[in-house]
């Protein structure tokens, strides 16, 4: 049994409005990440899956509300903390975030270095100045960065290189959960690649010991994570394996994202992109029952009554009032009619 | 064969030089192509290869360094800004970042009557203006009641790309530019906007440019693809041909940048 490295419980979060409405972006989400494995998170824009991430780190400032539920990072409770704390002792050593824009990441009136020194004072003020220029060049020759970076300003820096060098600054105290929410998705095809390969080394040269990525583009998360959860309106509504998700999804809505995927592989042109219809709902009022239904194909009568997420065998779990066999039915007569 | 009038729009020996002497950069170097009615074109090249170049001066933005663009076989002619205007009748865009696409201070249905009057429909009586408007947002999914009295930035990245479908819906112009139309906004809304293209080219013949880094998405709209390194042109032909036979070292390489599902995604070769 190995260790489960982030474990959350029933996290609720909320955001208030100016004209003090709730906006429930994460409602009762419950995972596991293990040590040595990463996880993946997808849905539309909208769906809470940014929230889901601020949400992790147990550092909330307006509007983000802590609710209720309980986030455990390798058997430390860090749920209602006091920020000061969370700062001190959570940020960067247990859990670390690299944001969606990285390129604003970084101070412009600093060098890496002292971008850096700051960082590693935060935590531990007496380290010396050599200690950390030491440890900052370990880390960046390991993670094939070059040494001469930490002696630049941001702006000399490309994007992807700036992207890459916020991930090996996040790094730097060996955090046991790392955070990617969109890393790659203001980049061209080259630099992704490099940010990606960047990611799925961190965990082998012993830097993480677990990666949350979150992003739209499921054939990326396809090749990074070991474990894809589907978010829609604050909601998991499917859980499995990359394999299980990407080619056999059980919830409606993750077998509509599917048929957006685009890839440059022959058939490809065969295929017909199936958009879903509609938009997510609002958060402020959302349906009582099943949150899909409205976009939902094969919506019933008994979907207005509130779904639970129904857990499998093997870690799979999905949010659906159809059982698994009558889903796979369904998906098995579309087909035979696309066919036809 | 395709009849000589077909041939919508032309370039031979196109080239844009930036800053002169030590500091020269050729952002366009000799491009040639021809496109014609109902063709579906991708542009494909990393940032920094001169797409975006290219399509400006297309659109008649910047003017070119040498070479000249022919305008269904006659020679464009844009020297006034009446003739420009003529011009951009016949050629629209649409760009990447949809929130800055629109002039803030304006409603929606200001946007769209500004497109009606380009048309010529000033003088229509106005339940007609209504009706044309009404149709167009109905084109591309979106309710017209809904949007009348609203401001652009009150939607989302989605609909405000699928309100300049709709603009281009009114305007029915013979050549659509389409500068990554899809790179802000989410995978699931990407599908709808393309449906939504190509259903436009199919009902009114129009040629569409997409200027492009995404090559899944190239391969999947296209019916030809040119393929651009550092200005100039190194790949060209149908799409089938280029994506799944590359024959240029840089094609291989872009091909092999993106990440596949089916096929395993070879990482050491960054």
């Amino acid at each position: 049994m190995s260790n489960v490295m982030l474990e959350v419980r029933e996290l609720t979060t909320k955001y208030i409005t100016r004209f003090h409405e709730d906006v429930y972006a994460v409602d009762h989400v419950s995972f596991k990440v293990e040590e040595g494995k990463s996880l993946g998170i997808a849905g539309e824009s909208g769906c809470g899956k940014s929230t889901l991430a601020l949400s992790l780190m147990g550092y909330y400032f307006p509007p983000l509300h802590y609710m209720s539920g309980e986030i455990i990072i390798d058997g430390r409770n860090i749920s209602g903390m006091q920020p000061d704390d969370i700062r001190k002792s959570i940020l960067g050593t247990e859990i670390a975030y690299i944001p969606q824009s990285a390129m604003n990441a970084l101070n412009p009136t600093q060098k890496i270095i002292h971008f850096i020194e700051d960082v590693v004072q935060a935590h531990d003020a007496y380290v010396t100045k050599k200690h950390i220029y030491e440890l900052a060049r370990g880390a960046f020759e390991t993670l094939g960065l070059p040494a001469e970076v930490l002696q630049k300003y941001p702006v000399e820096l490309s994007g992807g290189m700036k992207q890459r060098t916020v991930i090996a600054v996040s790094v730097i105290l060996f955090p046991k959960v790392l955070i990617a929410d969109e890393p790659s998705s203001a980049l061209d095809v080259t630099s992704q690649k490099m940010v990606i390969k960047m990611l799925r080394n961190l965990m082998t040269d012993g830097f993480i010991k677990s990666l949350i990525f979150i992003t739209h583009e499921l054939p990326l998360l396809y090749n990074v994570t070991d474990d894809i959860m589907i978010m829609y309106a604050g909601q998991i509504v499917e859980k499995g394996t990359a394999k299980e998700a990407v080619f056999d999804p059980l919830h409606p809505y993750a077998k509509g994202l599917m048929g957006s995927i685009i890839v440059p592989e022959s058939g490809l042109r065969e295929v017909k992109l199936t958009a879903i219809p509609g938009v997510p709902p609002n958060l402020k009022n959302p349906p009582s029952g099943c949150r899909f239904a409205e976009r939902c194909k094969y919506v019933r009568p008994d979907c207005k009554a509130a779904v639970a997420l129904h857990e499998l065998e093997g870690g799979r779990a999905y949010r659906c009032v159809l059982t698994e066999k009558e889903l796979r039915n369904a998906y098995q007569r579309e087909t035979y009619q696309n066919a036809r | 064969m395709l009849a000589e009038n077909d041939l919508y729009l032309s370039a031979s020996g196109l080239t844009k030089v930036f800053g002169f002497g030590r500091h020269k950069t050729i952002a366009v170097d000799h491009v040639d192509f021809n496109f014609h009615k109902g063709e579906v074109i991708s542009i494909v090249g990393e940032s920094g290869s001169g797409k975006t170049t290219l399509a400006k001066m297309l659109l008649g933005l910047i003017s070119s360094t040498e070479g000249e663009i022919y305008f269904q076989g006659k020679k464009r002619d844009i020297r006034t800004q009446k003739k420009k205007k003529e011009y951009w009748k016949n050629i629209q865009a649409i760009f990447q970042d949809p929130f800055s696409s629109y002039n803030i201070f304006n409603k929606i249905d200001a946007v769209l009557l500004d497109c009606i009057y380009m048309r010529g429909g000033r003088h229509l009586p106005h339940a007609k203006k209504i009706e044309l408007m009404t149709e167009a947002c109905s084109f591309v999914n979106l309710k017209f009641d809904e949007l009348t009295n609203k401001y652009p930035f009150e939607l989302s990245g989605g609909q405000m790309q699928r309100l300049m479908i709709a603009r281009i819906f009114l305007l029915k112009p013979k050549i659509l530019l389409a500068d990554e139309p899809t790179s802000m906004i989410d995978a699931c809304s990407r599908a709808t906007i393309l449906d939504m293209l190509m259903q436009l080219r199919n009902e009114i013949g129009m040629t569409i440019i997409f200027i492009t880094h995404d090559i899944g998405l190239a391969y999947y709209v296209s019916d030809s693809v040119y393929i651009m390194e550092h200005g100039k042109i190194v790949e060209r032909g149908s799409a089938d041909d280029v994506i799944l036979n590359p024959r240029a070292a840089y094609t291989k390489r872009l091909i092999s940048d993106v990440p596949k599902i089916y096929e395993e995604w070879d990482l050491s070769t960054v």
